[in-house]
C-alpha cells in the first residue's frame, strides 16, 4: 500500500485527525492529506524541524519514537519508524491512544509496501531454468542432514 | 440591602472562582509528551524552557494545515 492510500485509510477511520503528511528522513513528502503541495511541504518541514528540535529534549532516554504536542488550538502528533515518519494534526484533546494507534497502523501498512516487490518477483521467472536447478540440490540437502540428526 | 450585596458578592466571587478554574485548566491543557523506544515517556508543561521551545512549531503546524 502507498502513502496516499494510507492515509486515505487513516482519515476514514479516524475522525480526530484533520491532516496527516508522511515524509522521510530527508524531508521528502510521501503522502499528504492536503491537496496544497506547498502547504504540504511546509507542514512536513515543519514537522521534521519539531521531531529535531524534540529529539535534544532529554538525550539520555535514548531515541525518540513519538510525540504529542497539546496546545489550546489542538494537538500535533509524531510517529517515527525506521525512516518513516508521519505527522498529524487533531482538534483540542483528542483521545491520544487511539490516534497514536492509527498513526502507527498507517506507517505499518506503508512499511510493509517493500515487502511486497511485485516488479520484483515478476522478473525472476526469466531464469526459470537456473532457479529450478538451484532450488533441487537445497531439497536434496535438507533431508541429508535431517537424517543424520534423527540418528 | 444587606442581602443583594451578599448576592452580588457571591455572584463575583462565583465569577472570579469560574475564570480561575479555566484558566488554570487552559494552561495545564498545553504540554509535550515525548515518547522514547525504551518505553519511558517525558512531559513537558507549558512553563518549562523546552515546551516553550516547542509549543510555538506546533501552534504553526496546527494553522498551516488549516
Amino acid at each position: 500500500m502507498d502513502a496516499q492510500q494510507a492515509l486515505a485509510d487513516l482519515t476514514e477511520i479516524s475522525s480526530q485527525i484533520q491532516a496527516a503528511v508522511v515524509f522521510d528522513d530527508q524531508g521528502k513528502v510521501a503522502g499528504s492529506t492536503l491537496d496544497d503541495a506547498g502547504r504540504t511541504a511546509e507542514l512536513a518541514r515543519a514537522a521534521a524541524d519539531l521531531l529535531a528540535l524534540a529529539d535534544g529534549v532529554a538525550a539520555g532516554n535514548g531515541p525518540l519514537s513519538q510525540l504529542e504536542v497539546a496546545t489550546l488550538e489542538g494537538s500535533v502528533f509524531v510517529v517515527r519508524e525506521g525512516k518513516t515518519r508521519i505527522a498529524a494534526t487533531t482538534a483540542p484533546e483528542p483521545t491520544v491512544g487511539l490516534v497514536f494507534y492509527d498513526l502507527k497502523s498507517a506507517l505499518r501498512q506503508i512499511s510493509s509496501k517493500p515487502e511486497r516487490k511485485a516488479p520484483a518477483r515478476k522478473a525472476a521467472p526469466k531464469n526459470t531454468a537456473a532457479a529450478k536447478k538451484t532450488t533441487t540440490p537445497k531439497k536434496k540437502a535438507a533431508p541429508r542432514k535431517k537424517k543424520s540428526d534423527a540418528s | 440591602m444587606r442581602r443583594s450585596a451578599a448576592a452580588l458578592l457571591g455572584v463575583a466571587g462565583g465569577m472570579l472562582a469560574g475564570a480561575a478554574f479555566i484558566r488554570r485548566r487552559g494552561i495545564r491543557s498545553e504540554r509535550v509528551d515525548l515518547y522514547y523506544e525504551d518505553g519511558s515517556m517525558v512531559s513537558l508543561s507549558n512553563g518549562s524552557p523546552d515546551a516553550e521551545r516547542l509549543l510555538p512549531l506546533a501552534r504553526e503546524i496546527l494553522r498551516r494545515s488549516r
